[in-house]
């Protein structure tokens, strides 16, 4: 049984239902990505994964136990989450910025710590903004700033990473790099949960597939085994072809031309 | 100093700040302390306060201005101290209690006491206090949408409620009498002239309470400013910590203005200067705080050293102004607030 999973799973904010009877198993040493039209629900899903959202139904499990049950510091210990619009205060620095993420680990009778001078360093090098400590955050470039906060949950030492699209608002290149960082951390033995809008990115990076549609998952697998025309017509309403990427070897969508189509018809 | 901001690392620059406001707070305290019509030099009055003093001495000191002063250096803790928070939960430097209409609700209760109940100085205190909690309350359910309350929107409706209260202050006191009316202006300008113990006690009692309670969440204040994800997600239970520090912030903001009338800019110019002096990102409880301390004891101590009698309230006015104009035009060079 996997350390994160949800059971029965209903999900809303005040009026408004987005999921009902929702269940998800995050396969441990996974990275899984949950793609969906938008409005699907699969920020909410990680939301309430990240006991962010109180479910009005059902119950999310970590390792074992119902998540609500642990104290709040002890699931930031096991659980981290970088959140899709975090806000950076103003003229924060770096390091200052990401020593925030040691505060699960600190309290009344426990200060700052050697340890966590070392995990703040270690966080720093392993997205490679160690030598921007004493920069404004504010000042940075967006990728760099993205860097940053990753460095802030990766600070926390937590086995389970949830990123809710962590390449929104980045230019390609940008993109691309921060996706790469978080395959390496997924391969350094880190459980990661990514929702992502870029469905070629998901299909290059997930090992694990959840593809969602109105509050329900659609199909959950590998890319290579799940990705289908049908499947993207399915979920995303968009007529495509699959190929292979030359690159990785994952499947590629790619779009059918209907403008073409479209013409004659209006014609 | 640490234990105002629990996940924060030592930073000897703050440590340095807090101990050098703590002593201008101290040293202002002492020459108060020293003025009058009996002036005292300050070797003397730190000799009475020890209880060293010759009897009269004593009795000036102690007994008579004693309570001046202690309620200066409390009241501009307090004042500080719910700037800070205020400030930093609005994420907006204009999110301060004397802006958003606290002190003018507080105002406002004090008045009707005044000019229309006709009570003493405990109904004034009890009437203050319950003008500034009913005013915050009114602002913060008007500004609350969607599960929280956002900075630009609470001070939108704090400032419109200020105006609304401003008018109804202006209101009563030209219904009042003359002699009434003065009283009434008097106060509305805070000034700590004529502080008894019956000022400083109560005051000193209520923040016994809230200052630990402030400082116990000085860590989630911090963390609430990575957004209320952000916080949450490291472990900080935001909505429990932001009811407490709303319920602790006005009760500081209540009790200082109880007990000085609604001195301005104190509370809005301590948190941005102590964080200027400390170099911090983050809101420091403790150096907001002990920066409030200092700017009111001075404030009374020019006040008193004036040749022309000036309530304290109208010195930290002119200050305040002066930096709210430098704050501002800094802002619009830098591009932003």
């Amino acid at each position: 049984m996997s350390r994160l999973r949800a059971q029965g799973l209903t999900l809303a904010y005040e009026q408004r239902v987005v999921a009902e009877r929702l269940g998800v198993e995050i396969p441990d040493g996974s990275f899984t990505v949950i793609v969906g039209p938008n409005a699907c629900g699969k920020s909410t899903l990680l939301r309430a994964l990240a006991r962010l959202l109180r479910p009005r139904e059902g119950t999310v499990y970590l390792d074992g136990g119902p998540i609500t049950e642990l104290p709040a510091k002890e699931v930031a210990r096991r659980l981290g989450l970088l959140p899709q619009q975090p806000v950076t205060p103003d003229g924060i620095t770096v390091a200052d910025l990401v020593a925030r993420g040691r505060y699960p680990y600190q309290g009344l009778l426990r200060q700052w710590s050697k340890e966590d001078e070392r995990a703040v360093t270690a966080a720093m090098d392993a997205v490679g903004v160690g030598g921007l400590a004493d920069r404004i955050v504010d000042e940075l470039s967006g990728g760099q700033r993205q860097r940053v906060w990753l460095a802030l949950v990766l600070a926390q030492q937590t086995p389970i990473l949830l990123l809710d699209e962590p390449t929104t608002f980045l230019d390609i290149a940008h993109q691309i790099e921060v996706l790469d960082l978080c395959s390496r951390l997924h391969e350094e033995g880190r459980t990661l949960v990514a929702v992502l809008h870029d469905l070629n990115h998901a299909c290059r990076y997930a090992t694990h597939l959840v593809a969602m549609r109105g509050g329900e998952i659609v199909a959950q697998g590998r890319p290579s085994d799940i990705v289908t025309a049908d499947l993207v017509e399915r979920v995303f309403g968009l007529p495509c072809q699959i190929i292979t990427c030359p690159e990785a070897g994952t499947p590629l969508v790619v779009p059918v031309d209907r403008r073409r189509a479209l013409t004659v018809e209006s014609l | 100093m640490r234990a105002g901001a629990l996940s924060v690392r030592w930073e000897p620059r703050t440590a340095a700040v807090c101990a050098a406001l703590a002593a201008v707070a101290l040293a202002a305290a002492v020459f108060v302390l020293g003025t009058g019509d009996f002036p005292i030099p300050a070797g003397e009055v730190v000799r009475a306060l020890a209880g060293q003093g010759d009897q009269a001495t004593e009795f000036i000191v102690t007994e008579l201005r004693l309570p001046r002063a202690l309620t200066g250096l409390l009241a501009g803790l307090a004042l500080g101290l719910s700037g800070a928070i205020f400030q930093s939960m609005s994420r907006n430097p204009l999110g301060s209690p004397d802006l958003i209409g606290f002190t003018t609700g507080a105002a406002s209760g004090a008045l009707l006491q005044i000019l229309v109940l006709g009570g003493g100085t405990a109904a004034i205190a009890t009437g203050s206090a319950l003008g500034a909690v009913l005013t915050a309350l009114a602002v913060y359910l008007l500004a609350y949408r969607g599960g929280g309350v956002h900075g630009q929107r609470l001070v939108l409706v704090g400032v419109g409620a200020a105006a609304m209260l401003e008018a109804l202050n202006s209101y009563l006191i030209t219904r009042a009498e003359l002699r009434e009316a003065y009283e009434a202006a008097f106060w509305l300008t805070g000034s700590l002239n004529a502080r008894s113990w019956e000022h400083a006690v109560p005051l000193a009692v209520a923040m016994a309470v809230l200052v630990p309670a402030a400082l116990a969440f000085g860590g989630h204040l911090r963390m609430g400013e990575l957004g209320d994800d952000a916080a949450q997600a490291l472990g900080v239970p935001v909505q429990r910590s932001r009811t407490a520090l709303v319920v602790v912030g006005v009760g500081l903001v209540a009790a200082a203005t109880t007990a000085v009338g609604p001195v301005p800019f104190v509370a809005l110019a301590a948190p941005q200067l102590a964080r200027r002096l400390t170099r911090r990102t983050g809101p420091h409880l403790v150096a907001a705080g002990l920066m409030g301390a200092a700017l009111l004891v001075v404030g009374d101590l020019i006040s008193l050293r004036l040749p022309v009698a000036l309530p304290v309230g109208v010195v930290t006015g002119v200050l305040g102004g002066l930096y709210l104009v430098w704050l501002l035009a800094g802002a619009g060079r830098r591009g932003r607030p």
